[in-house]
């Protein structure tokens, strides 16, 4: 019998899903069913109506231009994600989403595009890519592993903290050692490869919060991570 | 510094054959000594050069091309896989002309890759160029798609006769509005076959979410209409061709449409007109190239190599294969030529593995696979990252029974390297 029923909201799944961040939806949901509970599964596109009863987020990395399209619509729903964020929702923002979700960004141009300002973040576009294999030691999250691809630098203020430090890889940026951000229930990252399969602590993360939230406690199933593990031996092998 | 260029580089290339040595290096000397070698050369042709680029199927679909280029009596120089760079290109030359730098044919038709062609074109600007797609393929070498794209636009601005562009696939067939030169044509897909192209812009759009109106198609010269278990029909000219097909994969019959589209520009701009008859039979005869859906014979029984680089390209394959009553074996590597991001295999969904399992995983990321599988209930029979035992053992235990491997580059090298050992397995120079 289920424990409950979640759901899981994928933000613009359309415009952003560039880097597989499909298969952080397609954990979260697995792995709900493997702890005993009934994942729902809802998506949210520029023009749909905003759903109701939302338990978690995920949103993904987007081209430049697919950040320009969803723009607007992601500034009209400013106040229900800050809504949904400031009462502890769980979310899960990769890449482009983290960087909307942040103050701003600010292009090579010199053009600011407003960010919806849920994490104290900033974000300025550069010259470089900065691309390859990542491991970040996070102090909640144990070794977290995936892939970088962004070119966009984004530094931390003092309302969020990192996620962990680089010992392989970049990052939030060239300068300070430090990948993805924290705060609340928010976990955003560059990091995609997809992020959860490879990284199940943060995927039981963003499932026991939100079950916790929404039922006061969680009971947790016996997910077999036998696979994920050999995974993130092999790669942590793999070189840059 | 002519004279001795060409007999010193087709020495450099006798020797490092010998070596075993690959094809770069012979290039690589000639450009350094004689750097007008390449351009000079093939300024010769009198039909000129061609290029075909695009991210999927452009070995196969340059291979489709030269042959029908060949049915129309057409004396073509083409690239082999392996050395779609512009030193492959030095390097292949070398190979074709004489001691004294001529090159007998009437055209050039070149595979090259997105980046590389860039270059190629500001030197040598091709008559023809035939765009094929941009799909979601080595973002970690171009960063976007985007990217890719302006590559391709490059190359369509840099032609000088004709540009042959994919009306389906939008970031290509936008490229007719950056043109004002060259000609522009197109190859295209009948409506029923377009939900077996998923584009990488509606990977995710739910049903009933809305989709981006798009613009009217322009008219196209060739059109698939129609993919049939070992024919295909063709629509040009105002009437339909049915045609017997030895490549499989709706991906390749689509090319074909392309190749046509081009072929029948070339010859059709060529000293005799076109004998239409002949390009068909030339298409029905076309097998694919090197590792790309290729059937060999193991045991007396097939073994399918189908070639994955991305997601589209996998659900392609899984889509053309049914996995009924084969064996299935997936090799999985993250070289550098295999692209090292593993982030597309979750864009892939593997349902139709489910029913018969997937008997053996390979390549240096098989356990990202298997963890793929997993969450598609998709059952696993052994893991091992090793090839050439993961080979054996699927081979062994996989007898009396057909087999397919769906694998990345150059994990695909490594199968057939292991396969030439059991089976006789086409040798490509």
């Amino acid at each position: 019998m289920s424990k409950g029923t979640i759901r899981v909201l994928q933000l613009y799944p359309r415009d952003m899903n560039i880097y597989g961040d499909w298969g952080n939806a397609l954990v979260l949901q697995q792995r709900l069913r493997w702890h005993g509970y009934t994942p729902e599964l809802l998506e949210y596109n520029v023009g749909d109506e905003f759903p109701a009863d939302v338990d978690l987020i995920v949103g993904g990395g987007g081209q430049d231009s697919g950040q320009l399209v969803i723009q607007d619509d992601l500034l009209s729903r400013e106040s229900t994600l800050k809504e949904l964020a400031e009462t502890d929702t769980p979310m899960l923002l990769i890449c482009g989403m983290y960087q909307l979700f942040g103050r701003f960004f600010k292009t090579r141009t010199g053009s600011v595009i407003p960010g919806i300002g849920v994490l104290d973040v900033e974000t300025h576009g550069t010259d470089e890519r900065l691309i390859g294999n990542v491991s970040v030691s996070s102090p909640e999250f144990g070794d977290i592993l995936g892939y970088e691809n962004h070119s966009g630098q984004t530094t931390l203020g003092p309302g969020v903290r990192p996620l962990g430090a680089t010992p392989k890889g970049t990052g939030n940026n060239s300068k300070d050692g430090q990948e993805g951000a924290r705060y609340r229930n928010i976990v955003a990252s560059y990091l995609h490869g997809s992020l959860l399969p490879k990284n199940p602590a943060i995927a039981d993360f963003l499932i026991r919060t939100a079950v916790e939230r929404k039922y006061g406690s969680f009971t947790p199933g016996a997910p077999d991570d036998h696979y994920a593990t050999l995974a993130r031996e092999h790669a942590a092998k793999r070189p840059r | 510094m002519l004279y001795f260029s060409v007999p010193l580089g087709k020495l450099v290339r006798r020797v490092s054959r010998l070596r075993g040595g690959g094809s770069a290096l012979p290039g690589l000397v000639v450009e350094k000594i004689d750097p007008g070698f390449m351009q000079r050369t093939l300024s010769t042709l009198p039909l000129g050069v061609a290029v075909v680029s695009g991210t999927n199927g452009k070995t196969t679909t340059t291979k489709m091309v030269v042959e029908l280029l060949e049915s129309q009596g057409l004396k073509v120089f083409t690239n082999r896989t392996g050395s779609n760079f512009t030193r492959g290109v030095a390097a292949a030359l070398l190979g074709d002309v004489d001691w004294r730098g001529r090159l007998d044919a009437d055209i050039a038709v070149l595979e090259l890759d997105e980046a590389h062609a860039v270059h190629f074109v500001n030197r040598v600007p091709p008559r023809y160029s035939l765009l094929l797609n941009v799909l979601r393929d080595q973002l970690d070498r171009f960063g976007e798609i985007d990217k890719t794209a302006q590559l391709l636009q490059h190359i369509a601005s840099k032609t000088t006769g004709t540009v042959v562009l994919n009306r389906e696939d939008p970031r290509v067939a936008r490229i007719a509005d950056t043109l004002d030169g060259p000609e522009v044509r197109y190859f295209g897909l009948d409506d029923s076959l377009l939900s077996t192209f998923p584009n990488d812009d509606d990977l995710r759009a739910g049903p009933g979410s809305p989709v981006p109106a798009l613009p009217a198609k322009p008219h196209a010269d060739v059109v698939l209409r129609r993919v049939g278990t070992d024919d295909a029909d063709f629509e040009y000219d105002g009437g339909t061709v049915t045609t017997g097909m030895k490549l499989r994969g709706v991906y390749n019959i689509f090319n074909a449409a392309a190749a046509l589209v081009l072929a029948r520009c070339i010859a059709g701009n060529g000293a005799t007109p076109t004998d239409h008859d002949g390009l068909l039979k030339a298409l029905s005869r076309v097998a694919p190239a090197f590792g790309r859906g290729e059937s060999l014979v193991v045991d007396g029984l097939p073994l399918d190599l189908v070639l994955v680089k991305n997601p589209s390209g996998f659900r392609l394959g899984l889509k053309s294969f049914p996995a009924g009553g084969y064996a299935t074996m997936v090799a999985i590597n993250d070289n550098y030529a295999d692209g090292r991001d593993m982030s597309w295999l979750w864009d892939v969904e593997f349902d139709s593995l489910r029913e018969g399992g997937v008997d053996q995983l390979t390549g240096s990321r098989a356990y990202d696979m298997a963890l793929r599988l997993q969450y598609d209930d998709v059952a696993i029979g052994a893991v091992n990252p090793e090839i050439a035992p993961a080979l054996a053992a699927f081979i062994q235990g996989a007898k009396g029974k057909p087999k397919r491997i769906f694998c990345t580059y150059t994990a695909m090298l490594a199968i057939r390297r292991e396969l030439s050992k059991i089976t006789t397995v086409e040798v490509v120079s």
